[in-house]
């Protein structure tokens, strides 16, 4: 019988993905390939890559993203670390400080945080971007990061202090490369988000600074119906950086464990 | 500097952790070189802890630990010249076995060729050629333990540390590594100390054997005085198996149980002493009594059997039969023999005089500190216990007093409602006719306690004692006569 099958529970999520991910992944497709009345064409994919405007703030957000990231991991790191490896008595309540901001919605946080800017009379801009990225995206490092060094088996430390190791050989030889599915997983989930942000762009440049994701947005939002083939062509172009990434990401994650 | 012929001295070890509890209580030790010396004890006895303080993982809190004559008790494990064989072998899982094996010497900046050699050369004393560039993961459970340590003797350390390094192996696997490790131990020459739970490993492999218990070192001996002459029911109870009675030491070279004399080769002991005795069960010898032997009896000639019974159970081991022989004036003994007896025969029972082995006992009964409070009641162990009036008369309100009870004495309630006090039963040992309990209250005092009831390891008892059954004593001038009592 076809309801005694467990995988016929399965049906309600398949629907629901064929509905909201992979029909809205093949319309950008089609929006991609065709132009405004509906006929086949590369010209979206051409513009892009013949506009000097689009692909300046294509690389420029994925340097924005780079750099995110690497502050994000030396930020994070140390943290994760200490929170795993010092005796604290509830290292749970040292963690959930650090998931905590996640609780609030980013936006609303952001909006805090220009206010904070312009309470200590800080300028807006590339550096206020920078600030309010990292702040918003360094749970995602930290908590993969102490996860694998909490999971790690401390006796692999103590074996490599006794077969004579100082502390700083100890990290380096063992605990760093024993985390490393933890860092391949954090810098993943800053990256892909960073790539592909705007609300935070608008909010702490004032619209100074455009991101690839501003870019598609204004695409949708202010370019009206035209625009819209053109937006799902960088739509595409960026969902193909970020499945890259997370190919190599994930890949280095399953060799290492 | 002054050598000595120690390579390690542990000198009154303490190691208490933050919740108070000890985990070594004053312990000494003392391990010549060369030797092959097994840590012996149940978990959560302070094994592990001595092992690693030797190690370096953890810092005694009194007491020194030497290696060599130096005093390491605060050096740092990575400068001590110890290496340790870690109970889950600890292996590095991204490294391969070279590289695993290799990590100490790299660390020591050695020759590439040098290095190599020496690798080629510990994979081979532990058996693992050929498998230098495998996964670690890849490898079985005995595989794994081999290159750890290969990993641990390459670095030529004094003392070798072994954590329960067969724990996790499959019986027939730990028998060929025992073989194995005490191949190694002759050819490298190097001090073995060994941490395990298991009473055949220890006596398999250890010139000596420290039988531990609760953080204190309970008995220092080769294997055959370990088995042979028990310090006490403890070391009797857990290693091997074991008949142990009450006993009372008539005078030196007799002693009395299951209400008869026994010629013992022990003296000193004094007279009319109340000791243990421990007989193991392959020592007791067992005959059919025959319708000759009966005839005999009848005759008024003395029987050659000392004891007499009737056997209860009888189960194949393998090599011998254990059987369970119920003696006709209540005792329950064990006995191993080759023949088998069937349950209902007729025998008799003998044990040679070198083959009782008495003991001391640890304590005659019960004592705690006590305080006389109003309406004829005394505190101790925390809690207020009724007393007789005429009892209560003789002391003083507020008055510190000795409290004693018999172990037969002790109430042991199956609902913990029942009792003035909560415990848990902790250690049982079966004495022939009863069990000796030990019962830990909720504050860790000890109450020790002799019943008929069956009661299992770990159950919660409630416990209560008769009024007309606590003895009060004077604190001042009676208590050092009363000791004697």
């Amino acid at each position: 019988m076809v309801f005694q099958s467990r995988s016929t529970w399965a049906w309600p999520y398949a629907l629901f993905m064929l509905c909201l991910v992979v029909l809205p992944l093949l319309l950008i497709a089609v929006y991609a390939f065709t132009d405004a009345n509906g006929s086949f064409t590369i010209q979206n994919f051409v513009s892009f890559f013949t506009k000097s405007e689009a692909i300046n703030t294509f690389i420029y957000s994925l340097a924005i993203a780079l750099i995110t990231t690497i502050i994000c991991l030396l930020l994070g790191y140390p943290a994760a670390y200490i929170m795993a490896m010092a005796d604290f008595k509830t290292p749970q309540v040292m963690a959930m400080l650090f998931i905590l901001p996640m609780w609030i919605n980013f936006l609303l946080r952001t909006i805090a945080t220009v206010e904070l800017f312009r309470m200590f009379g800080l300028p807006l801009g590339e550096g206020a971007l920078l600030f309010g990225m990292v702040y918003d995206f360094l749970p995602f490092m930290i908590y993969p990061i102490y996860n694998t060094l909490q999971k790690m088996d401390t006796s692999l430390i103590e074996a490599a202090h006794d077969l004579g190791a100082k502390r700083h050989q100890v990290f380096l030889k063992v605990t760093l490369p024993l985390s490393m599915p933890g860092i391949y997983s954090g810098i993943v989930m800053v990256f892909m988000p960073t790539v592909s942000t705007f609300a935070i762009a608008e909010l702490l440049t004032h619209n100074k600074v455009t991101l690839f994701g501003s870019l598609i947005q204004r695409c949708f939002g202010e370019g009206g119906i035209a625009m819209w083939n053109y937006g799902a062509a960088l739509s595409l172009i960026m969902l193909i950086i970020i499945g890259l990434t997370s190919f190599f990401g994930g890949d280095k994650e399953d060799i290492n464990r | 500097m002054q050598k000595s012929d120690y390579i390690i001295e542990v000198n009154h070890v303490s190691k208490q952790f933050e919740d108070g509890k000890f985990a070594l209580d004053d312990v000494s030790l003392q391990i010549k070189k060369g030797e092959f010396v097994t840590i012996l004890g149940p978990s959560g006895c302070g094994k592990t802890t001595l092992l690693r303080c030797i190690a370096g993982f953890q810092v005694a809190t009194e007491g020194d630990i030497l290696l060599n004559g130096e005093d390491v008790t605060q050096m740092p494990p990575h400068l001590r010249d110890v290496n340790t064989v870690f109970q889950k072998y600890a292996l590095f899982p991204h490294l391969n076995v070279f590289d695993n094996v290799a990590f100490g010497l790299k660390l020591k900046k050695m020759d590439k060729k040098v290095i190599e050699k020496k690798v080629k050369q510990a994979l081979k004393t532990v058996g693992m050629t050929d498998y230098e560039y495998r996964d670690v993961d890849s490898l079985s459970g005995g595989q794994q333990q081999r290159v750890a340590i290969a990993r641990a003797i390459i670095n030529e350390p004094e003392v070798l540390l072994l954590d329960e390094p067969l724990a996790a192996l499959d019986l027939k696997m730990r028998k060929d590594m025992q073989m194995e490790l005490r191949e190694m131990h002759k050819k490298l020459g190097i001090t073995f100390i060994y941490v395990t739970h298991d009473q055949e490993e220890a006596l398999t492999l250890s010139d000596r054997v420290v039988v531990m218990r609760e953080g204190k070192i309970q008995q220092i001996g080769t294997p055959t005085d370990v088995y042979n002459e028990p310090q006490n029911c403890f070391v009797a109870d857990f290693i091997g198996e074991s008949n142990i009675l009450d006993a009372t030491m008539v005078k030196d070279g007799v002693v009395n149980f299951c209400e008869k004399d026994f010629e013992c080769v022990d003296k000193g002991f004094g007279e009319d002493q109340e000791v243990d005795v421990v007989i193991r069960p392959e020592d007791i010898y067992i005959g059919r009594l025959g319708d000759e032997a009966k005839g005999k009896e009848a005759k008024g000639k003395e029987s050659p059997w000392q004891l007499h019974g009737e056997v209860q159970s009888c189960i194949f081991k393998g090599v011998h039969y254990e059987m369970a022989v119920l003696t006709d004036n209540g005792y329950e003994l064990m006995i191993q023999d080759y023949h088998a007896f069937e349950p209902g025969t007729n025998v008799g029972l003998l044990v040679k005089p070198e083959d009782i082995q008495v003991m001391k006992k640890e304590r005659l009964c019960n004592t705690f500190d006590g305080e006389v409070l109003e309406d004829n009641r005394v505190r101790f162990l925390d809690e207020e216990w009724d007393i007789p009036e005429r009892v209560a008369e003789r002391f003083e309100v507020g008055e510190e007093v000795e409290v004693e009870v018999d172990f037969n004495r002790v109430n042991l309630q199956d609902d913990e409602e029942d009792g003035v006090l909560c415990g848990e039963v902790y250690f049982i040992l079966y004495k022939g006719d009863h069990y000796h309990l030990t019962v830990r209250t909720d504050d860790g005092d000890d109450l020790y306690v002799d019943t008929h009831d069956v009661w299992d390891d770990g159950d919660r008892v409630g416990i209560r004692v008769a009024p007309s059954y606590i003895r009060l004593y004077k604190k001042s001038q009676e208590s050092g006569t009363k000791n004697q009592d």
